[in-house]
């Protein structure tokens, strides 16, 4: 083997460690889970949508379009009643709910678009959520092409741009039991996807750099040997804990408003057409939800460090440090991007259960809960991450009172007997030779 | 009249028994040396003293106070030297020497600290640099001001001159003494046997956890008929 050769090798060793390797692959398992969700979410777009249709018109062209409609749909609700429409939607798990006006027929052959209303049942505000309305959106884009034709064929109208486009639709959202008139999904969708986005990179980007700079602060501790210094000063053990912990969740706020910034600027930059006022609707956050989404990250950081510590007690150095913060990356990950592909009310039981078990989600569902006044679920998470930083906090002062802190982890009895005895035949040897 | 009682003390790490019931005292003002092969359990000792491993069995009492009972009280007194100690790198010297003199005192007492400090680590304008620019010498000088600049009542020093050259070292060693003469009382270990015979008025040899002798410099020199403490050591630990 050549010189290059074994440098090459002793390169790849050295380079190829857990701590690469480790992140790379659950990056690429993460995405790989995405990729099934997406396809998942696909094979969905084949099967025949679930709607209400209200046909208001008596005429041939509503009839038309109702049949049309029908013959691509899974109808669940065809009575009169709107309101009762858009709940029987809702039971049976549907689309949505649509209305063809009474004046379809007569706007037609007066040479004008006709309206059909559309009520969408929006359940969550993820990715995948958006996709729910784009088997329907096919079923209206046929459904006008064919209008067309039957216009052109039956010479009904010859007025083009009513040809073109012979149904207008006005768009109406129930989104967590608010109906919002004249708003599409998509546009809802955009507007919370900002913070939908925004929040759990926020969390993320905070808690694995406010985690590794903890962990590399008790890494780089024992590495520059300050920490036996540090211990036997004047200074509560609690005062250590803290000292760091807080000081490490400053920086990260900081960062947290930097990310802020950045990406709010970054967002609005993508943000196209008229915005919309979700005030308006009574779905957007004022300063007190905003002071509860703070508390909500405060905490979720809190537990981030309080649990970075105490991984940090177990490192030897700063190299050993860089690996601990794996642990708490994936934690940061799995959340940010579950949440942000779909929203967490869309989740089974046991999706809600895990991802509501990771401190870090609470400001990604809190910022989302708040906007539909959904306090219980934001207050019982700031409960949780409350009692969970507490815990990990006391463990961590108490880790911090052991000998551990500075002897590391305790070995095997087996390797210890291995290590003894290796000790014992050294120790022999040499007053052997004594 | 003594400062340090060291009664049976045992240390455990797991089920590898690093002290085996140790005994000895330290008088008021005395430099007391403890010297021994590589992993006798020296620095054990001395962490245990420093409240920073616990005890396994035994009892420690510094200037009356209990060790596992009283560890804040200790740290008030007493002030540690690891043997490979840092300081924060991104700190100037003379910024760490704040640092530390901070968690003591204040106003006037603390700048008296701090001048104390400055005075002891001797690095003139490299004082104001940062610690990671330092030698190991120059960052040792700063670790032993640190040490000493807040006039404990006990200093446990583990290789004080580890790492500095023969002149700095025999400073290191004056300035300790000076410390002793202002009612210090000086724990220390060393490989250095020369530094052990200078600075030292007793000594305990440690091996395989237990003290296996104790005595002035001079006592164990005519009991083992031997030149040097060097010479002792040789003798007691082969």
């Amino acid at each position: 083997m050549s010189n290059t050769s074994k440098l090459v090798m002793k390169e790849i060793k050295e380079l190829m460690t857990p701590a690469t390797l480790i992140p790379i692959i659950i990056i690429a398992l993460v995405f790989g889970s995405l990729g099934s969700a997406f396809s998942g979410s696909t094979s969905v777009l084949s099967e025949k949508p679930t709607i209400g249709l209200i046909n208001q018109g008596d005429g041939p062209l509503s009839q038309f379009v109702y049949d049309s409609v029908s013959s691509q749909s899974k109808i669940v609700y065809n009575q009169s009643d709107v309101i009762a429409g858009i709940n029987a939607v809702k039971n049976h798990g549907g689309i949505c709910l649509i209305v063809i006006n009474s004046s379809f027929d007569s706007n037609i052959t007066s040479n004008h678009s006709a309206t059909v209303n559309i009520y969408w049942i929006m359940r969550g505000a993820g990715l995948a959520d958006a996709l729910s309305t784009a088997p329907i959106e096919g079923v209206l884009s046929q459904t006008s092409l064919k209008l067309s034709r039957y216009l052109i064929d039956h010479s009904i109208s010859s007025n083009s741009t009513v040809i073109l486009q012979p149904v207008i639709r006005v768009d109406s959202t129930d989104f967590k039991g608010k109906l919002m008139l004249g708003i599409s999904p998509s546009t809802i969708a955009s507007v919370i996807s900002n913070q939908g986005f925004i929040m759990p990179l926020i969390v993320m980007m905070v808690i694995i750099y406010g985690g590794s700079m903890v962990i590399n602060s008790m890494g780089n501790e024992k590495e520059n040997k300050t920490l036996e210094t540090l211990l036997t000063l004047p200074v509560s053990r609690n005062s250590i804990v803290m000292g760091k912990l807080i000081g490490a969740t400053i920086v990260g706020l900081i960062m947290a408003v930097v990310y802020m910034i950045g990406l709010g600027y970054y967002m609005t930059s993508f943000s196209f057409g008229a915005p919309i006022d979700l005030a308006k609707y009574g779905i957007a956050l004022d300063l007190p939800k905003y002071l509860l989404v703070g508390v909500s990250l405060f905490l979720a950081l809190m537990c981030a460090l309080a649990l970075c510590l105490i991984l940090g007690i177990f490192t030897k150095n700063y190299k050993a440090a860089q690996s601990m913060t794996l642990p708490i990356t994936m934690l940061a990950l799995i959340p940010m991007f579950v949440l942000m592909f779909t929203d967490f009310d869309s989740l089974p039981a046991i999706g809600k259960a895990l991802i509501f078990a990771i401190p870090f989600s609470q400001p990604t569902i809190a910022a989302r809960a708040l906007m539909f006044d959904d306090y219980t679920l934001v207050i019982a998470g700031i409960i949780y991450n409350a009692a969970f930083g507490l815990v990990t906090m006391f463990v961590a002062v108490k880790l911090f009172k052991m000998d551990i802190l500075l002897t590391g982890r305790v070995k095997s009895a087996e390797q210890k007997g291995r290590r003894g005895l290796f000790s014992l035949n050294l120790l022999s040897r040499r007053r052997g030779k004594n | 009249m003594a400062v340090i009682e060291v009664n049976n003390l045992t240390k455990k790490y797991g089920e590898l028994q690093a002290l085996k019931g140790i005994s000895f005292n330290v008088n008021e003002g005395e430099v007391f040396g403890l010297i021994g092969p590589n992993g006798a359990g020296k620095t054990t000792t001395l962490r245990i003293l420093a409240t920073l491993l616990s005890v396994s069995s035994g009892e420690v009492k510094i200037f009356g106070h209990d060790l596992v009972k009283e560890p804040a009280q200790i740290r008030k007194i007493i002030s540690y030297l690891p043997e490979d100690a840092g300081a924060y790198k991104n700190l100037t010297g003379r910024a760490y020497i704040e640092f530390i003199a901070a968690f003591f005192e204040s106003g006037q007492a603390q700048r008296d600290m701090i001048e104390r400090g400055l005075q002891i680590a001797n690095l003139s304008e490299r004082i104001d640099d940062r610690v990671d620019t330092y030698s190991k010498g120059m960052a040792r000088r700063l670790l032993v001001a640190r040490a000493l600049m807040i006039q404990p009542k006990l200093a446990i020093l583990d290789e004080l001159t580890s790492g500095l050259d023969v002149l700095n070292a025999q400073e290191m060693r004056r300035v300790v003494k000076r410390g002793t003469s202002q009612g210090t009382t000086v724990l220390l270990s060393s490989h250095n046997m020369l530094e052990v015979e200078l600075m030292c008025d007793r000594i305990a040899l440690i091996d395989d956890g237990r003290i296996v002798e104790m005595g002035t410099p001079q006592e164990l020199k005519q009991k083992y008929n031997a030149p040097n403490i060097e010479e002792v050591f040789v003798q007691v630990v082969k």
